[in-house]
């Protein structure tokens, strides 16, 4: 369990600090915000009904940008050797890398998204779907993308791949979570989508560590 | 605890080329081996063999505990095997406390081991310095504070003293040799003899 905490330590501070992703991944996700109303134009009504979808966009983008640094530095620099001969798992040690990543990459961004569909013209009592609806995909984002990411390992231009495997798991979720929202501002049922979504992230943070873990024992072969 | 490695028949293969085949091995506790052999040969592959970390083509390397019986292969690897490759795994934009201290924990051992060894291999100014602000000699001092701090039995590695100078080689002779007296195993991948008394094996002969 030490070993763990120190695990999960080391991530937190390896993403917050220095080179890190999370603010790489909140930058990109303003910039998104801000250029959207020039890409699509000013209009309020436009951009009101365009809103929560782009929040979902900039949060599954803005995910697989960090994704790449996951597994592939400690790789790299042999440090996935080091966690291998740890007295816990390599599966475990994937679920605290995706649970970091969550923490220091979604969670931020999935406290903004509501801040910044409202800037954009949602209505404000929306704010607290968006908040959930995104913590529960990003968790299926982190956790998803890391078996991209696992996967990838070792390959020449692992981003690309990881956006190739990675980009049609991240379909249901953005289907279901920007269903949920949109349900909800037009006084529809939206628990189920909500409920599919919670379920899609669940069994994401269920099988992603085998997958991954399996996947970096590949890739250290 | 890992008192004997034993190494039988082992046939290794990176993609499709044959490094050895037939390779036969027995350390016990309180010896340490040292494997020769050219660049390219399969030294490095035969350590990350023995860590598990590639799977031998044929052949078993097994381990038992003081009363011969033998040990979980799995389980001896994550508690009682220490692998130092050429890679440290140290992280730039840490402090080299910080690296050590989660090296440290993460193996097994305690933040008062790790500053116990932080004072045996002279880290004392280095510590709250950048990893990336590190010599290579001073890297490597920190990669074997990790030996030290977390007690495990069995010890690979691959070109040890490479980075060090004089001086410091002499020290960690030192710490080798101890650790071999507390019954720890040395198998290291070495091309300068190291300073302790070693029994040979030339790999890909």
């Amino acid at each position: 369990m030490t070993g763990l905490r120190a695990l999960l330590g080391r991530e937190l501070a390896l993403s917050w600090g220095r080179g890190g992703g999370a603010l790489l991944a909140l930058a990109f996700y303003l910039a998104m915000a801000t250029l959207l109303p020039l890409a699509a134009g000013p209009e309020p009504a436009r951009l009101a009904a365009v809103a929560p979808g782009s929040a979902w966009l900039a949060l599954a983008l803005a995910s697989l940008l960090s994704l790449e640094r996951l597994f592939e530095r400690d790789y790299e620099d042999g440090a996935l050797d080091l966690l291998a001969l740890g007295p816990a798992p390599l599966e475990a040690v994937a679920f605290a890398k995706c649970l970091a990543q969550w923490i220091t990459t979604s969670a931020p961004l999935a406290l903004m998204a509501p801040v910044v569909a409202t800037a954009l013209g949602a209505p404000p009592d929306l704010a607290p779907i968006t908040v959930v609806a995104a913590l529960a995909g990003g968790l299926g984002f982190s956790f998803c993308g890391g078996i991209g990411a696992a996967l990838s390992l070792g390959s020449r231009r692992g981003g690309v791949l990881i956006a190739v495997i990675v980009l049609p798991l991240f379909a249901p979720p953005v289907i279901f979570g920007a269903g949920a929202i949109e349900a909800f501002g037009a006084g529809l049922d939206w628990k189920t989508g909500m409920a599919l979504l919670g379920a899609y992230s669940l069994s994401a943070v269920a099988v992603g560590p085998f997958a991954m873990a399996a996947a970096c024992r590949n890739a250290l072969s | 605890m890992i008192r004997t490695l034993m190494i039988s028949d082992l046939h290794l293969c990176r993609g499709d080329r044959s490094l050895f085949r037939g390779l036969g091995l027995r350390i016990e506790a309180g010896e340490a081996v040292a494997l020769t052999g050219r660049n390219g040969a399969g030294k490095t592959s035969l350590l990350r063999a023995v860590a598990g970390l590639i799977r031998p083509t044929e052949g078993e390397i097994s381990f038992t505990d003081a009363d011969g019986a033998p040990l979980p292969t799995e389980d001896a690897r994550s508690r009682d095997l220490h692998f130092l490759s050429h890679q440290d795994g140290l992280k730039p934009g840490r402090t080299a406390w910080e690296e050590l201290l989660f090296q440290v924990l993460w193996t097994g051992g305690q933040r008062t081991d790790a500053e116990a060894a932080c004072v045996r291999l002279d880290l004392g100014r280095l510590r709250d310095l950048e990893v990336r602000k590190l010599s290579a000699g001073q890297r490597r001092r920190l990669a074997l504070a990790r030996l030290i701090a977390s007690p495990r039995r069995l010890w690979l590695l691959d070109e040890p003293l490479a980075p060090l100078d004089a001086e410091r080689r002499v020290a960690f002779g030192e710490i080798m040799a101890e650790h071999l007296a507390g019954g720890g195993l040395i198998l290291a991948a070495v091309h300068d003899p190291l300073p302790i008394p070693t029994r040979g094996l030339e790999v890909g002969a």
